[in-house]
């Protein structure tokens, strides 16, 4: 019975407690347990399983005092450790937070408490969300539940989402958090076999999300199937007052909109995704991704994207001058780590702080950003960038009147083994180069599993869609994954 | 346009990140790296364009004037505030002497 509940989704999971097929807490035992089995994994920085067991006593407590169960009652999730989370530890995977136990609750867990889940741990991920591939956390490596056939070399979860991708592509958790700053839960969703989405800028509240670059932030679910992901951005999302940027939006009921069929609707296919370096079998998935689209009733249709190639340039200065601004909150006076050598001072303090509480990818991007916004560079690298990114979000308005939503592979390689891309910062970047486009206007954009390689491992499909329009993301998604009937999971080392 | 190893210094400290000389050294190229490619942006003409300032249009809301609007933002929490400071001291932020 154990590993049977252990296989279902956030729908199965919902349903069947609400049915009485099973007990919530049968559902949150099985998952806890499956989480203290994977600890190879390192999808895990600390676990919680009296928050997964107390949440689903009180959904068995409703449904047995004959109350109407919440949207997401009795579905224990993972919870990436860069949602404060009220009295657990919260790090950002970083040293310099270890230890730090928010007094409060970021509005996206607390939607998702006030949802009916609970919660199994916090979720390793790179540090402070900088980084593809899940080797920049100070907790260590998330290893991928994937190997490449033939192999057990530990390959890459994706990053910087590298815990949430590992726990749910394991079955270990049945979804989990992501955050997308540059693609960061398309990216190791598509590395996993699972499906993630990046709402609308604005959709899901960023407050209490430990903050990377604010203006491209942006909160989603990840979980195996369209319609779990539906379920679940529906609870995360919502206005909050609290949140500048939050949109003051009605919240759509996506789950019950779902449809599959196309008709009537056009597929954009930007030419621009062809680049160099892209694996084979990643163009031959995005030509099948294009014919089940076709078979949903849609038309394909040829656009373009002229300045795709600047954004990941435009986004590597952006992205790295936000966050040398929002990292300087880290200074050893209100919180985390404080190094303070024998007769020191401020500004000394300050220093060796920061030195001793940074990885090296964090401290590089803090230094790239600190450059480009200094004086003498700021108009030849930030002023000029953002510019391209005005560009960036006009090619897609162009392309809006040609199509209702675009479809390109997510990532130009399968994942890799862990290690083999560490020389050199610049290759790693590369990973989401089909990604950034979409962070940059701000875009509602998702990946869905296509197919596995000749390797064994599996490969993702990206669906972009226009501002507030989630829904038709998740029916081309729904759309391929009735059509790919990818169901592989990983064979289970751990 | 290229960074030597006394620019690094010069951002590390302006970032307030002490860095020893071999990691100055290491930084150097690793940052040239990624200056270069992003050079790349200038050859694109942004003749008339606008810097992006939000990415999805948005109102700039006031919040309603009240005191403690919202009970998570409100004042009165100045335990919670210190709870997790390395050095809390009289219900302040305790630092180093600043002032001889």
């Amino acid at each position: 019975m154990s590993t049977e509940l252990t296989k279902l989704g956030v729908k199965a999971i919902r349903d069947g407690v609400r049915g009485g097929d099973f007990t919530a807490r049968e559902v949150a035992e099985s998952f806890n347990a499956a989480v203290a089995e994977a600890a190879a994994l390192n999808a895990f920085i600390v676990t919680t399983p009296d928050h997964a067991l107390d949440a689903a006593d009180a959904a068995d407590k409703a449904r047995a005092d004959g109350k109407e169960l919440a949207a997401m009652a009795g579905v224990p999730i993972g919870m990436k450790d860069l949602f404060a989370t009220k009295g657990v530890q919260t790090t950002a995977a970083s040293h310099i937070l270890e230890g730090f136990t928010p007094q409060y609750e970021s509005t996206v867990s607390q939607n998702l408490w006030d949802a009916g889940a609970g919660m199994l741990g916090k979720l390793n991920l790179d540090q402070f969300a900088m980084g593809s591939s899940n080797e920049t956390s100070f907790f260590g490596n998330v290893s991928s539940p994937w190997q490449k056939s033939g192999s057990n070399a530990a390959m890459s979860p994706g990053g910087s989402s590298g815990g949430s991708s590992s726990a749910v592509a394991a079955r270990i958790a049945p979804a989990a958090t992501g955050t997308d700053t540059g693609g960061s839960i398309r990216q190791p969703a598509a590395f996993t076999g699972i499906c993630g989405i990046k709402p609308t800028y604005g959709r899901c509240s960023r407050w209490g999300v430990v903050a990377f670059a604010s203006s491209l932030d942006q909160a989603g679910p990840m979980a195996r199937s369209v319609e779990d992901c539906a379920i679940m951005l529906g609870a995360m999302a919502g206005f909050d007052p609290k949140d500048a940027t939050s949109l003051k939006m009605d919240v759509p009921d996506w789950e019950a909109a779902l449809n599959a069929d196309l008709k009537g609707k056009k597929v954009g296919i930007p030419k621009e995704y062809t680049m160099d370096g892209t694996d084979s079998a990643i163009l031959d998935s995005w030509e099948q991704g294009k014919a089940w689209l076709k078979d949903a009733g849609a038309q394909i249709v040829d656009i373009s994207l002229p300045h795709t190639k600047y954004a990941l340039p435009a986004y590597y200065i952006i992205a790295p001058a936000e966050a040398s601004s929002n990292l300087a909150r880290y200074d050893g006076v209100r919180y985390g780590l404080r190094d303070l050598p024998e007769g020191a001072g401020l500004q000394d303090m300050y220093a060796e702080t920061r030195a001793a509480g940074f990885g090296d990818e964090v401290k590089r991007r803090i230094l790239i950003g600190t450059y480009v916004l200094s004086a003498g560079f700021y108009d030849a690298y930030y002023t000029q960038a953002q510019k391209i990114r005005t560009l960036v979000a006009q090619d897609f308005e162009k392309a809006w009147a040609h199509c209702d939503v675009i479809l390109a592979p997510t990532t130009p390689t399968a994942s890799f083994p862990l290690g083999s891309l560490n020389d050199d910062p610049l290759t790693m970047y590369l990973n989401d180069v089909f990604a950034v486009p979409a962070s940059l206007a701000g875009l509602p954009a998702m990946s869905v599993p296509a197919t596995i390689n000749s390797d064994g491992l599996p490969l993702g499909l990206q669906l972009v869609g226009k501002p507030f329009d989630e829904q038709m993301v998740l029916n081309a998604g729904l759309a391929i994954q009735q059509r790919s009937g990818f169901d592989h999971a990983p064979a289970k080392w751990w | 346009m290229s960074v030597d190893k006394q620019t690094v210094a010069k951002i590390a400290s302006l970032a307030r990140i002490k860095m020893g000389d071999e990691q100055l050294e290491t930084m150097v190229p690793e940052l040239n790296n990624i200056l270069e490619w992003v050079e790349q942006l200038g050859e694109v003409n942004v003749d008339g364009v606008e810097p992006m300032s939000a990415v999805i249009p948005n109102e700039l809301r006031l919040r309603d004037d009240v005191i403690d609007a919202d009970p998570k933002t409100a004042g009165g929490r100045r335990d919670d505030v210190l709870a997790n400071a390395p050095a809390a001291e009289h219900g302040f932020f305790g630092v180093p002497k600043v002032i001889e």
